[in-house]
């Protein structure tokens, strides 16, 4: 995958947040901003936020602490950027969700795979006789390791939201 | 009231007079309303809209009002595109409004549709589509805002035609606010301290001033600090004329083609001042060794310039004025123990004053140089000098001083070609009150000629000097140096038109001038028409603009000095 490309290059993923005013093209503006200014995205998800007409942008990219800077004193230049909000690892949670299309034709495939979801609290949201939907949602790495295990049955399709997160209270458990 | 009158009502409210640009079918109703209101608004037909663009961006570099400037959609507005983001790379305010088709038609790829929301967005500081035409005089407004607050910048305004045309029901008001927009205008005074600190504890400081210091019209507090510190002082190619050029403490423009000494300040210096100036790669040269062994304090109005291209120690943002003003109390309270500089000071005016007594020696004949160490010894200290883009330009850089800012217009970051010829027409309706001179080449001049047109139409009157050496001389230059003069497309040869012939065919004079002794009487002669003037001065063909540090190299690898950096490329080619 090209994102794990860049991520061998720099081993360093950080987290952001743009609060946004809600207009047309503001995605386009933040996106445009990572091609012309030479920035890797990992992941962008976009969603609305408590604050009416503000919506959420979760972003996830590779780069130093140099790069970190540059970006999101180049994000809070644009005029649709209300705020921009660090996601350190260590104080958010952050989640994924993929949807996996798994080829199940036999028995034992389906049982295992059955087993597999148990462990890593997915769900299985379709079935048919070829094959079975799962879902599965966590943190990126979990979804990565979960889709690792499941690849030598056969994976036909995927779907992935991309990285959303959110920074934990203060006095939270800092648990997963 | 209809979307056109509130628009032209919004225009005349935040007090645009002058509007650069051309109809077509999408701006119809604008211009319409323009029509009726030309006792306010005086609109200046372009013969190209890029012209209009540059235009409008000479106008806003002399007044510091943003320059207007409106097309039609789809080619109209593309067409704009280079002006917008030569504004854009200079830092020029600037309102562009285009032509759009009906809202309902958006999408379609109706004739003369572009997509010109999409495609200005990288290159404006922000753009805006108006769809609803009660958001007509509120869009305008905040357009005015985000292009004159902070760093200025072009904004560009969608404009569907049926917008034009509707009713409007809501008022004009008087302001906006955007809740998501706030530069940052006052310093910290924590970092004035620290660089204070820093300035009072070097040995050989020198000071890099860049267009920041000229937009934020902080000459005054430039030349008090400068005076009473005696730290010499650079300037970039946009902050040229911010600081008197002829003072003892000046050290000209830095850079690719800056001075060998303010180069030699800046591989030496031990405690680098960066102020409204963005560390663009024309004056650094390789970063890797760009002032490595200084301490440097970068003030800039925009926070995100600060740390982009160099590693800094103090970082000041706000605006350069106040900056300034801040540093000099700073400076003067400051309990720091300030070391002796003037060893540093004596040994970097040495090193100007033989530069420059080297480049007297060579001045003769008919070369870039001479001609405008001439004209510079011709030009009073009020006169404003556009230029186009290329040799003459650099030649311009080196050889003219200034003691004025907003007397050198030039395309610094962008290097758009062209520029010349509409911006000095556009610096001229800003400051009728003074000569403007149009230093151009004749590949840039050619570019956007036509302009001659718009300048007959209007009785404006600049001088245009055309530099003709027959080539892109820039580019030729680089060929003979780096590519073994293989001379790939820059040549124009005898294709050149007759310049003062095509002058006549716009129903303008001019005059060539083939020898040296004709030169001054050639700048009177255009000093005395009345109408714009080309001097057409057949210069030597292959002259290059020395020294130069080759591109991604350092400033230490500076080729072809008089002086101080003596090396041909060869000696220069392998070193690292």
């Amino acid at each position: 995958m090209y994102s794990d490309r860049i991520a061998e290059l720099n081993p360093h993923p950080h987290t952001i947040a743009l609060l946004v005013n809600d207009e047309p093209g503001v995605f386009s503006r933040v996106s445009n901003l990572f091609m012309k200014r030479n920035f890797n995205i990992n992941t962008i998800t976009v969603g609305s936020s408590v604050r009416q007409g503000i919506s959420k942008i979760t972003i996830t990219f590779f780069g130093d602490d140099r790069v970190y800077e540059q970006l999101v004193k180049q994000l809070s230049k644009l005029i649709d950027v209300v705020k921009t909000i660090d996601l350190p690892e260590q104080e958010s949670v952050i989640r994924d969700l993929a949807l996996l299309k798994v080829r199940t034709k036999k028995v034992e495939d389906q049982n295992q795979l059955m087993n597999y979801c148990k462990a890593y609290r997915a769900r299985i949201v379709d079935v048919s006789s070829k094959e079975m939907i799962v879902e599965i949602a966590g943190k990126p790495k979990k979804v990565d390791t979960f889709i690792d295990l499941v690849k030598p049955f056969g994976i036909s399709d995927i779907s992935r939201t991309g990285i959303t997160a959110i920074l934990r209270s203060q006095n939270g458990n800092g648990r997963n | 009231m209809k979307g056109n009158e509130v628009l032209v009502k919004t225009l005349i409210k935040k007090d645009v007079d002058k509007i650069f640009g051309i109809t077509g079918g999408a701006v119809i109703p604008l211009y319409d309303s323009l029509y009726r209101h030309k006792d306010k608004i005086t609109t200046f037909m372009c013969r190209h809209e890029q012209g209009a663009a540059h235009m409008a961006s000479g106008y806003a570099r002399v007044t510091g009002k943003p320059g207007v400037v409106v097309a039609t959609s789809g080619p109209g507005g593309t067409n704009i595109v280079t002006g917008i983001m030569d504004a854009y790379m200079d830092s020029t305010p600037m309102i562009a409004m285009g032509g759009q088709v009906p809202v309902r038609m958006i999408g379609g790829d109706s004739f003369q549709e572009t997509d010109m929301m999409g495609i200005t967005m990288p290159i404006t500081k922000h753009n805006f589509q108006i769809r609803n035409p009660e958001k007509l005089s509120e869009t305008i407004l905040k357009a005015f805002k985000i292009a004159t607050e902070g760093r200025p910048g072009p904004v560009y305004i969608d404009l569907p035609k049926d917008v034009q045309t509707q009713d409007v029901r809501s008022e004009i008001p008087d302001s906006v606010s955007i809740p998501s927009y706030k530069p940052i205008s006052s310093p910290n005074p924590l970092p004035i301290k620290k660089a204070v600190e820093l300035i009072s504890g070097s040995e050989r400081p020198m000071i890099i001033a860049g267009g920041g210091c000229i937009i934020a019209d902080a000459q005054k507090e430039l030349f008090d600090f400068v005076e009473a510190s005696s730290i010499p002082i650079s300037t970039t190619t946009m902050g040229k004329g911010i600081f008197p050029e002829r003072h003892d403490l000046s050290l000209g423009v830095i850079g690719m083609h800056g001075e060998e000494f303010a180069n030699y300040a800046a591989i030496n210096t031990d405690c680098l001042i960066s102020i409204g100036c963005r560390f663009s790669d024309r004056i650094t040269g390789s970063l890797k060794t760009f002032c490595v062994n200084a301490k440097i304090i970068h003030a800039d109005i925009d926070p995100s310039e600060i740390g982009k291209n160099v590693k800094v120690d103090v970082p000041i943002v706000g605006d350069a004025k106040e900056i300034l003003k801040m540093l000099m109390k700073e400076y003067s309270v400051s309990h720091h123990k300030k070391k002796d500089i003037s060893a540093w000071v004596k040994k970097l005016q040495e090193l100007k004053k033989a530069t420059l007594e080297c480049e007297e020696k060579e001045m003769e004949g008919m070369t870039q140089a001479n001609m405008l160490n001439i004209f510079d010894e011709f030009k009073n200290e009020d006169d404003i000098v556009v230029t186009g883009v290329g040799q003459h330009q650099m030649f311009g850089m080196h050889y003219l001083t200034f003691s004025k800012p907003k007397k050198w217009l030039t395309s610094g970051g962008a290097g758009t070609m062209g520029y010349g010829l509409p911006a000095a027409l556009g610096a001229k309706i800003g400051a009728p009150q003074f000569e403007v001179y149009d230093i151009d080449g004749d590949g840039s001049f050619q570019m956007t000629v036509q302009e001659l047109s718009t300048a007959k139409q209007y009785g404006i009157k600049v001088i245009v000097i055309i530099m003709n050496n027959g080539h892109l001389g820039m580019v030729r230059q680089w060929l003979e140096i780096f590519q073994d003069s293989r001379y790939s497309n820059v040549v124009f040869g005898d294709s050149n038109p007759d310049f003062v012939a095509l002058a006549k065919a716009y129903k303008l004079d001019g005059i060539k001038v083939t020898k040296e002794s004709e030169f001054v009487e050639a700048l009177k002669l255009a000093k005395k028409s009345k109408e714009t003037f080309i001097i057409d001065v057949h210069v030597k063909k292959d002259e290059n603009i020395l020294p130069m540090v080759p591109p991604g190299r350092g400033l230490h690898q500076s080729i072809c000095g008089r002086h101080i950096f003596t090396k041909k490329w060869e000696d220069v080619k392998n070193v690292q």
